[in-house]
């Protein structure tokens, strides 16, 4: 019945060599290949805590305007985390404590002056489990626009460009009113894409979008992507290697580093670079093995 | 010694093989039934309550029980049962005796108690678990006041009432307000404790996928995670409320009395059925006696419905996410 | 290899949206709100405080502190009955036997509830148990004096009673507090790691051997937990004893006669006609200030091991 703790030490590192390397030198061995021309936020030096516990180590990454980048890496590596940082929901953690800075168009979001709720409106999020609202299909939709205050001249116009803009307009136009519980998982899914879509955000950040759904539904999700890139700056944490590779254009693969005396696992960037580029031919040793399976 | 391990392992497997067996010897059997005893000890005691009480109070299970005030009767009435049941008049008012006063008096409580308490008890939950960050030394202070208050004998409430009541400058405090103040205080934990458990109920995804479109937590809070848990508050409050309509030792301080009227507003005099009952029970007359065993059964009829009525909304709207 | 840029200026050149904390007058206020009805608790504590206090302190001020801790009153006192102990006997003595229906009866329906029952079995047997802490205590009251002192007492038991005793008053007392004890043991036994009982069937123990040898050691604190916050809702629990339980102060040991309880005094003598500031009216705060700590102290304690067991597993 007593659960593990958390930190618990399941799989072993690849690369002996690696670890003899302290976590500081480690970053700074962080590949970085071609970056974007045009970005639309930028982390620098990056450095997640919850409580003592150092989370996520020195993450430099920039992220392409209407691009798709995608964060892979082993479980507890900290995808998540950094995920969180870049619309300041990790604010709402107790304990979590970031330092660096994230630029978003030149403004750092973590600034003195910044609201969260600002940043959120412009930085949405989607997560792992479908969490629509326990309401219709259409008010789940129109409830951002109504509580961010946009200027909406007519909300049912909205409401179908955004259910369009996620592909859901075909298979519930009939059913507006109903509850949103009645939707299938990767409906509900898609629903909470329009949900965010309909507040106009400029970057879209995706947390395991598809884990909770089949192939059929996680293939209309990819599709969905794939279109809303030419509005939106979307970042996506995935396990599902294949799902990177066929929707990224830009892959971040971090990895987690064991702390020699705690045993804590620091979550680390390798390797940052055209998708492309990072699947056919990764620099680092630990990319390779993961991306051929060996290891994660 | 191998011997020995292999019954060993032969007894356990057989355990599991035949399953209770073990559990069938004497002591057991005569254990469980103690246990079962215990369990139903409590419905024997209350169906013996009702039953007692019932029987004792049959013979005033008339309209007069609902109509008139404690001890009183109209007196041509009077003479027409003198009458008729050839018992002197001046006995009579105490045949004749009712809990109108009692029973509008505590409906009235209810609802100004409710007026009190649900607002503040809500208000409070909600900022403990939906604005707090529990880690602050103040909050944890708060919570633990939270708990000590919900043990806090009701008498004592009866006395911060009367206290409070002096400061409003009322002279005479057995009125609504008065009452209800006293009963919402002893409430109010109640309210606060059972509002914060169904807003833990609701999910945090909830809560999360609002703030991520950019909305604050008070619009996430009012949007979202109240009315999602508004089943789980008006049960908890029903059953908070069904406490204080039974109550009557902080009535006592609050200095409830015999009242020969209605209630009109929140200053009018008043009586609660609950007092009007303690005070009938200790009474040596067989007929007043009588009269508080059938408003208890009034009283308890009121109790079982208000547990039903929360009862019913818990099962008919409660979200099991 | 290695490119850190800097922080500066976006590569592309797109729009600056606006970040900068916006002022929400309406939030503010309300959250204002929220919290002052959330500290309202502690002004409420702090009000009975006040409340009990300053007139206790006259009382104080009127009556020598050796009045107060007397097991019995002055010869000449008249109106004013100042000794405190004879009521703190009658708490206690009540409070006993309340104790003695409820522990065992209380703990007995726990083991049922998290040793026997199945999951289904619980959801209708624990709020038929729970049931009785629906009862207003004036009920009980009534019944303790119309039903539990003439009939059962008196008649079936063929004891010499008083028509208000304290064993009437303890025995309907402890049916009163049997949910409270019941319900908390429950958790604390539920809480108890499968793994214990499972070692302990597995040695060949039977059910009853590992509920009472096992279980019950393991949840211990717990239960010890819910049995003073059953003491303290006994102890400050007033109905019953001022109706059945008795209206004279007395420091005999016999359940059998009548004792009147702090609560019972306090009840009693509030309904009678004491002007405010007189002594006999201050008393009434004394009883209650002391009432006030016994049971505060009873909840501390009772929270401070449940939070130790919580911390246990
Ligand atoms: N709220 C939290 N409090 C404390 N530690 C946390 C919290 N959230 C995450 N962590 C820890 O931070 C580390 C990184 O977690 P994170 O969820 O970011 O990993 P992840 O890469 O997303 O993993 P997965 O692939 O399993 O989702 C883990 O060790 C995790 O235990
Ligand atoms: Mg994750």
């Amino acid at each position: 019945m007593s659960t593990q703790p958390a930190t618990a030490t399941s799989s072993t590192e690849g690369e002996p060599s690696a670890l003899s390397l302290s976590i500081d030198e480690e970053a700074k061995h962080s590949v970085i290949g071609e970056v974007p021309a045009e970005s639309v936020m930028e982390t620098f030096h990056l450095n997640v805590f919850y409580g003592d516990f150092h989370a996520v180590h020195d993450v430099n990454l920039t992220f392409g305007k209407n691009e798709i980048t995608a964060l892979i890496g082993p479980s507890g590596c900290g995808k998540s985390t950094v995920l969180r940082c870049l619309n300041r929901m990790n604010d709402l953690v107790p304990g979590a404590r970031v330092e660096g800075e994230i630029n978003y168009h030149g403004q750092n979001i973590y600034g003195p002056k910044v609201d969260p709720i600002a940043v959120r409106q412009h930085i949405g999020m989607v997560f792992q489990k479908p969490n629509p609202f326990p309401k219709s299909i259409y008010d789940n939709i129109a409830y951002g626009p109504r509580v961010i205050g946009m200027k909406v001249d007519n909300m049912d116009d909205l409401v179908e460009e955004a259910l369009r803009g996620a592909a859901l307009w075909d298979e519930v136009k009939d059913k507006l009113k109903q509850s949103a519980y009645g939707l299938s998982g990767g409906q509900q899914q898609r629903l909470c894409i329009a949900r965010t879509i309909a507040t106009k955000p400029d970057v879209i950040l995706m947390d395991e979008p598809c884990s909770a759904l089949d192939p059929i539904a996680t293939a209309k999700i990819e599709d969905l992507m794939l279109q809303m890139r030419k509005d939106f700056t979307i970042i996506i944490v995935t396990h599902n290697m294949q799902q990177a590779a066929r929707v990224s254009d830009r892959t971040a693969f971090f990895t987690a580093k064991p702390d020699e005396t705690t045993g804590n696992r620091t979550g680390l960037l390798v390797e940052f670079d055209r998708t492309k580029q990072l699947f056919s031919n990764p620099a680092d040793k630990r990319t390779e093995d993961y991306i051929s399976g060996r290891f994660g | 010694m191998s011997t020995a391990t292999t019954t060993a392992r032969a007894v356990t497997t057989s355990t599991i093989a035949t399953g209770k067996s073990k559990d069938r010897n004497l002591a057991s059997l005569i254990f469980l039934g103690v246990l079962w005893f215990s369990l139903f000890f409590g419905v024997v005691v209350l169906l013996a309550l009702i039953i007692d009480t019932a029987i004792e109070g049959s013979g005033r299970f008339d309209h007069y029980l609902f109509t008139d005030y404690e001890k009183s009767i109209a007196h041509e009435q009077a003479q027409k049962f003198s009458e008729l049941r050839g018992i002197p008049v001046e006995d009579l008012s105490n045949h004749f005796t009712g809990f109108r006063g009692g029973i509008l008096g505590s409906l009235w409580l209810m609802i100004t108690t409710a007026l009190l308490a649900i607002p503040l008890g809500i208000a409070a939950a909600t900022y403990l678990e939906e604005f707090a960050d529990s880690s602050t030394w103040y909050n944890r202070m708060i919570e633990v006041n939270l708990q000590n208050l919900a043990a806090v004998p009701s008498i004592i409430y009866g006395m911060l009432a009367a206290a409070i009541m002096g400061l409003m400058g009322f002279q005479f405090k057995g009125i609504v307000i008065g009452g209800a103040i006293a009963l919402a205080l002893l409430i109010l934990p109640v309210v606060i404790i059972t509002t914060r458990e169904a807003l833990r109920a609701v999910p945090q995804d909830i809560r999360q996928g609002s703030l991520a479109l950019g909305a604050t937590v008070w619009q996430t809070t009012r949007r979202q995670t109240l009315p999602s848990a508004i089943p789980g508050i008006a049960t908890g409050t029903i059953l908070g409320l069904s406490r204080a309509i039974g109550e009557a030792a902080p009535l006592i301080m609050v200095g409830l009395a015999a009242v020969q009227w209605d209630p009109t507003g929140f200053t009018s005099k008043v009586e609660a059925l609950p007092m009007q009952i303690f005070r009938m029970a200790s009474s040596p007359q067989e007929a007043v006696q009588e009269a508080a065993s059938a408003g208890i059964i009034v009283l308890l009829a009121m109790i079982l419905g208000m547990n039903a009525i929360a009862i019913i909304i818990r099962n008919k709207f409660q979200r099991s996410w | 290899m290695t490119v850190v840029k800097e922080p500066g200026p976006p590569l592309g050149a797109g729009p600056a949206p606006v970040l900068t904390a916006r002022s929400r007058p309406g939030e503010t206020v309300i959250k204002a709100l929220l919290r002052t009805a959330a500290l309202l608790s502690v002004a409420i504590t702090i009000g009975i405080i006040l409340a009990v206090l300053q007139p206790a302190i006259d009382f104080f001020r009127q009556v020598p502190l050796s009045d107060f801790l007397a097991m019995s009153d002055p010869a000449e006192s008249g109106e004013l009955k100042p000794a405190v102990l004879p009521l703190l006997w009658g708490t206690a003595l009540t409070t006993i036997v309340a104790l003695l229906v409820a522990v065992p009866i209380g703990l007995a329906a726990a083991m049922y509830l998290s040793e026997y029952a199945s999951k289904r079995a619980r959801k209708w047997l624990k709020p038929t148990v729970e049931l009785l802490a629906g009862v207003p205590s004036v009920v009980y009251g009534f019944f303790a004096l119309s039903f539990v002192t003439p009939t059962l007492l008196n008649d079936i038991l063929q004891l010499k009673v008083s028509l208000t005793n304290s064993l009437a008053a303890g025995l309907v007392l402890g049916v009163m507090i049997i949910p409270t004890i019941a319900s908390l043991s429950e958790d604390s036994f539920s809480a108890v790691p499968m793994a214990l009982r499972q070692g302990s069937l597995a040695m060949g123990a039977n059910r009853m051997q590992t509920t009472v040898r096992v279980v019950l050691p393991a949840a211990l604190s717990g239960v010890a937990a819910a049995v003073v916050l059953g003491l303290s809702r006994a102890v400050g629990e007033t109905m019953i004893v001022a109706l059945a339980g008795g209206s004279a102060k007395s420091t005999s040991v016999d359940p059998t006669e009548g004792h009147q309880t702090m609560t019972a005094f306090i009840a009693q003598t509030a309904a009678g006609e004491n002007p405010p500031g007189s002594a006999e009216y201050n008393m009434l705060f004394a009883v209650a200030l002391l009432l006030f700590v016994i049971t505060f102290v009873m909840n501390m304690i009772s929270i401070r091991i449940v939070r130790r067991f919580r911390q246990a597993y």
